[in-house]
């Protein structure tokens, strides 16, 4: 009996639970110094002076730090963006978005450094804002003015004409994926010790260790054999701590430039501003088809808002290309994207990046189509789906999806649902014109997991007392991958979860990383650990058989307790303690994974809202969902996944958005004022148990992290849109705010004019 | 995210601040639960020279039966209300809306004193007092004086309550039996209200909103009209008659006085006014 698929309980929790974690703001370095940032206040401007004279003089400043200090290049976007895109240090001649650092202020203490921060005078010469990537695209308000354009980069249609030849419908709209904040638990964090003999040591909040510590070799030219980075317990990331920013990577600089060890911990305020923000897209969808359900065409236009400085999520699109076709197979397809600047802080990527994109905008797209030709939104969805025997299947932009099953999802979804009560209801309530009307919102999706990243290193060690010392390239910020990592080499070994340790998160212990990012966790780390294991296992077979001086193909060996012994001889066994000990080298293997491609993790949900159609307030009632990643190792670890996916899905469908008035200025900058969805906002979430294994691993596992809020978020408002359909409304925008969802009744509740 | 810096001062009795407020004038802040204070000085948008904290006071910390009237300590948290017995009986609209004040954090430490005090509109328990008739006892260096809540909100974050005075006590009269409803409607459970209403139906109907003007106010046209015989629906149709509401984040001021008057017609159906 294997321990992969048990609800095995989180060896972290009792730390997290009881003592608590250990973040970079917990960490007791001795004689740091705090360093503040001192931020635009303005969304674009020219910097005419900085004054910090006053700011030297402030108690306990030991440096001010302005952009002319910094002698290392601006942080260079993708080959593929215009270079001069750049993104500074601290800003020098032109500001770009509220929260662009500025000058940083190194002080005794941290409450220095904000009497000091005020102390900094900067002269701005204000230049106008562009906010929306639309208005951005034409190009009046430039902000790189040597660029010529407001264009990061872009992906052109394939130029089809009769793209929509044949269809007897077509509809058209304009959808808006609004910008969202990932609001990690704990912000970004970043402490730098150089010790006397020139080695660096860095503790980043951070979903990569060696990923800041190779930033760090390239944009702050140090040499790799130098930096030690440690990503030590962190709070959350949802991808926005996957890249570095200017902040973090200055710390280990101005730590070398004062010469004592520096500490760099944001406020919630900053975070609002400065770590990244997610999705951003403004979509055209195009759908055509028969009168009878069969799409025939579907075409996707994205504007994506980069914020002020590309980055990762001016590179979203190709994600969103990737899924385009979602769970249907469409004769003709085509997509085409612009990334473009604006003031805003840039676009990183956040929990799906580009794949919920990609989905809301399908979902949305047959819904619309459904509604257009009177055909429910269920039976569109099952004319169109890829059937399950199509895999693998090449989609119309050449994404393979591994495996899939979107038939049986919608069916197990719909029947635990109980669709057709559901609607029953629906109908009675508009009958009877309640107050309260209730909709119904379906969502299928397939998404991509562990895409672009395929490597992955895992090393185990025996050790001499018969426990299993684990390395891991991933780097857990909440997950529980100390569990499942260990439960698969516990499964491997025939040990004891217990026994075994897992090293992450520190580039001195663990030779290579990739780190947690794109749901690739135990697809790409768990299989490097298992096949590592299996290493050893061989390894040891022969270790065994010298000892008991048998045929190494006679050895058996037995899971449950983890020895080896001769066949038909079990009493006379060796024990992981005996082996470690007569293996010259000990027992130890590394695997430096490498290809075997994503996976594509589908599932359906069903989403049930009630309206007050008075003041437009919406409540979720329900949310049930069926979740496929393939084979699950830990159901408990995997709901988990699943339930903060569909929470974050659902804040963006109901509650979330970043907001910016017309001259740029964030006015979303707190969690009172951003709307960040809390437990008390959501439904007990009904999921239902589906597994299709995919054949691109040993596992048979899929990614989890990121599927519930891919799916949740277009279910929800697909429901939101459906409460209100009685009324002849086709769209709702997200946020579903009350006001927005009031607005949406008043305009169709209007008696037609002329 | 840190304030400017301050001095502090722990008062130790109701004598005592009112020295420390004498003392420094314009300069200086009663600090009582902090939840309204404190976030505002972390973004430095109040920098007081001197705090004089209050909030440990016993003194000014109980629910009692005050005769025809419960008399409550100004430093009573929010908490407080929700649990006692004598509210719950006698004016049960307080302990509801204080129970629907922020979070458990939030209403283990804020009081009501401070929530008056502030003088904020998007406050919830300045509109229950308004609809309660509350009436409020100020002390200073001229002694104790009784404020009617109906002269008690002056201006926005303005209230009766002068720079060398405190807030001490709170006299709610008893309704026990009343019909009464507090309508809160916010976007999340734990936000402040985009409006609110308390409402109260003794005889005669006390209804006041949150979140409508600069001010915590009463809905005087709704009142005046249901003294006139106007059913709830067609009283709660002025709702937001005389009002200048603000707009937000959350609403402009269109909705929100389309809400104003959806929520008083729900509120007053449910007092049975
Ligand atoms: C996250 C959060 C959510 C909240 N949500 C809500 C909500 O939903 N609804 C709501 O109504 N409130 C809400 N509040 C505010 C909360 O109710 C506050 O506790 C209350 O408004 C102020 O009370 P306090 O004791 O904390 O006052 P403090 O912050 O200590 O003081 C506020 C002001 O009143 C003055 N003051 C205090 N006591 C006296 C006194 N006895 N005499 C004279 N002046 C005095 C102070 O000098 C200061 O100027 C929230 C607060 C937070 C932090």
């Amino acid at each position: 009996m294997s321990i992969l698929g048990n609800r095995v309980l989180r060896r972290e929790d009792p730390k997290f639970l009881t003592t608590g974690g250990t973040y970079v703001d917990d960490l007791p370095i001795e004689g740091a110094l705090w360093v503040t940032y001192v931020r635009s206040t303005m969304a674009h401007a020219r910097l005419l002076g900085i004054d910090v004279s006053e700011a030297r003089q402030a108690p306990g400043v030991v440096d001010v730090i302005t952009g002319a200090d910094v002698d290392l290049a601006p942080l260079a976007p993708f080959p593929f963006i215009p270079q001069t895109m750049a993104w500074p240090w601290l800003a020098t001649e032109t500001v770009r978005f509220v929260g662009e650092p500025i000058v940083a202020i190194v002080t005794e203490d941290r409450y220095q450094g904000e009497d000091a921060a005020e102390l900094v005078f900067v002269d701005y010469e204000p230049l106008p804002a562009v906010i929306d990537p639309v208005e951005a695209l034409q190009g009046d308000v430039v902000l790189f003015p040597e660029a010529g354009t407001n264009v990061a980069t872009g992906q052109p249609a394939a130029g089809a004409t009769d793209l929509f030849e044949g269809c007897e419908v077509v509809v058209r709209r304009r959808i808006v994926n609004q910008r969202v904040a990932p609001c990690p638990l704990e912000g970004r964090a970043a402490a730098a010790v150089w010790s006397d003999d020139g080695r660096l040591t860095m503790w980043s909040s951070s979903q990569s260790a060696h990923g800041t510590r190779d930033e760090l070799v390239n944009r702050v030219g140090l040499d790799p054999e130098t930096v030690r980075v440690i990503a030590p317990d962190v709070g959350g990331g949802f991808g926005a701590k996957v890249a570095n920013y200017p902040e973090d990577l200055l710390v280990p600089w101005i730590a070398r430039r004062v010469g004592r060890p520096v500490k760099w911990v944001e406020s919630r305020s900053e975070s609002m501003v400065g770590l990244g923000h997610g999705r951003g897209q403004v979509q055209d969808i195009e759908i055509g088809g028969t009168r009878d359900g069969r799409v025939l065409a579907y075409r996707l236009s994205v504007v994506q808002n980069a914020g002020a400085y590309p980055r990762i999520g001016s590179a979203l699109p190709m994600m969103t290309r990737m899924m385009v076709d979602g769970v249907y197979s469409i004769p003709r397809v085509e997509f085409a994207s612009t990334s473009v600047v604006t003031n805003m802080t840039p676009t990183v990527a956040y929990r799906g990046a580009g794949r919920p994109e990609a989905t809301a905008a399908i979902e949305r797209a047959i819904d619309l189509f459904a509604a257009e030709i009177g055909m429910g939104p269920a039976d569109v969805r099952r004319r169109n789906f890829i059937p399950k025997d199509a895999f693998p299947y090449t989609t119309s932009v050449g994404t393979v999806y591994d495996s899939g099953d979107y038939d049986r999802a919608l069916d197990l979804v719909l029947e635990a649902a109980d669709y057709e009560a559901l609607r029953k209801e629906q109908e009675q309530r508009r009958e009877r014109g309640d107050v309260v009307q209730l909709g119904i919102g379906l969502c299928v999706y397939v998404e991509i997991t562990a895409a672009g990243t395929n490597g992955e290193w895992g090393a185990v060690e025996v050790l001499p007392d018969g426990r299993i010392k684990v390395r891991t390239g991933v780097s857990p910020h909440g997950q529980g991958h100390v569990t499942s990592i260990s439960m698969i080499a516990a499964e491997r070994l025939g040990v004891a979860v217990d026994d075994v340790e897992v090293v992450y998160g520190d580039t001195d212990e663990v030779l290579k990383g990739v780190g947690t990012v794109a749901s690739r966790s135990i697809q790409k780390g768990g299989v490097a650990v298992h096949r590592a294991a299996g290493e050893v296992l061989e390894q040891a077979k022969k270790v065994a058989a010298d000892l008991l001086e048998a045929n190494p193909d006679d050895m058996v060996f037995d899971p449950v307790g983890g020895r080896f012994h001769v066949a038909g001889t079990p009493a006379l066994a060796k024990t992981w303690s005996d082996l470690a000990a007569a293996a010259p080298g000990g027992l130890t293997a590394a695997v430096d994974l490498e290809g075997g491609g994503p996976t594509f993790p589908f599932g359906a949900h069903v989403a049930v809202v009630e309206v007050d159609m008075e003041t437009g307030k919406v409540w979720l009632r329900r949310l049930v969902a069926v979740d496929d990643a393939g084979r699950i190792l830990n159901p408990m670890l995997a709901e988990g996944q699943v339930h903060g996916g569909l929470a974050q899905g659902v804040a963006q469908a109901l509650f979330e958005e970043v907001r910016h008035d017309e001259d740029g200025n964030p006015v979303t900058t707190n969690l009172a004022d951003y709307a960040f969805i809390s437990a008390a906002e959501l439904p007990s979430f009904e999921t239902i148990h589906m597994e299709t294994p995919t054949p691109v691993n040993e596992l048979g596992a899929k990614g989890i992290g990121e599927s519930g809020t891919i799916g949740a978020t277009p279910a929800v408002q697909n429901a939101v849109v459906d409460a209100l359909a009685h009324l002849g409304v086709r769209h709702v925008p997200m946020p579903a705010t009350p006001q927005t969802v009031w607005r949406v009744i008043i305009e169709a509740s209007a008696p037609a004019t002329g | 995210m840190i304030p400017a810096p301050f001095d502090f001062v722990r008062a130790s009795s109701v004598d005592d601040a009112l020295a420390a407020l004498a003392e420094h004038g314009d300069e200086a802040k009663l600090l009582a639960g902090g939840h309204s204070l404190l976030p505002l000085m972390k973004l430095r948008l109040a920098t007081p020279a001197v705090l004089v904290d209050v909030g440990h006071l016993g003194e000014l910390s109980y629910v009692e039966d005050g005769g025809d009237h419960a008399a409550i300590g100004a430093l009573t948290r929010h908490r407080a209300l929700e649990t006692s017995d004598l509210l719950r009986r006698e004016a049960p609209i307080l302990p509801a809306a204080a129970a629907t004040v922020g979070d458990p954090q939030v209403r283990h430490r804020g009081t009501l004193g401070g929530s008056l005090a502030h003088g904020d509109p998007a406050s919830d328990l300045p509109a229950v007092a308004l609809a309660l008739r509350a009436t409020m006892v100020v002390r200073g260096p001229q002694g104790e004086r009784e404020v009617p809540a109906d002269e008690f909100f002056r201006g926005f974050l303005e209230t009766a309550v002068g720079p060398d005075e405190m807030l001490t006590e709170v006299r709610v009269p008893k309704v026990a039996g009343a019909g009464w409803a507090f309508e809160k409607f916010t976007r999340r459970s734990q936000d402040w209200a985009i409006v609110g209403v308390a409402a109260v139906h003794n005889g005669s109907t006390g209804v006041a909103l949150v979140n409508m003007g600069p001010v915590p106010l009463r809905a005087t046209a709704v009142q005046a009209a249901l003294a006139a015989g106007a059913t709830a629906a067609d009283a709660a149709a002025v709702a937001d008659e005389g009002m200048d509401p603000s707009a937000d984040l959350h609403a402009d001021a269109d909705y929100r006085r389309h809400l104003a008057r959806v929520l008083v017609r729900r509120a007053l159906e449910r007092a049975g006014a």
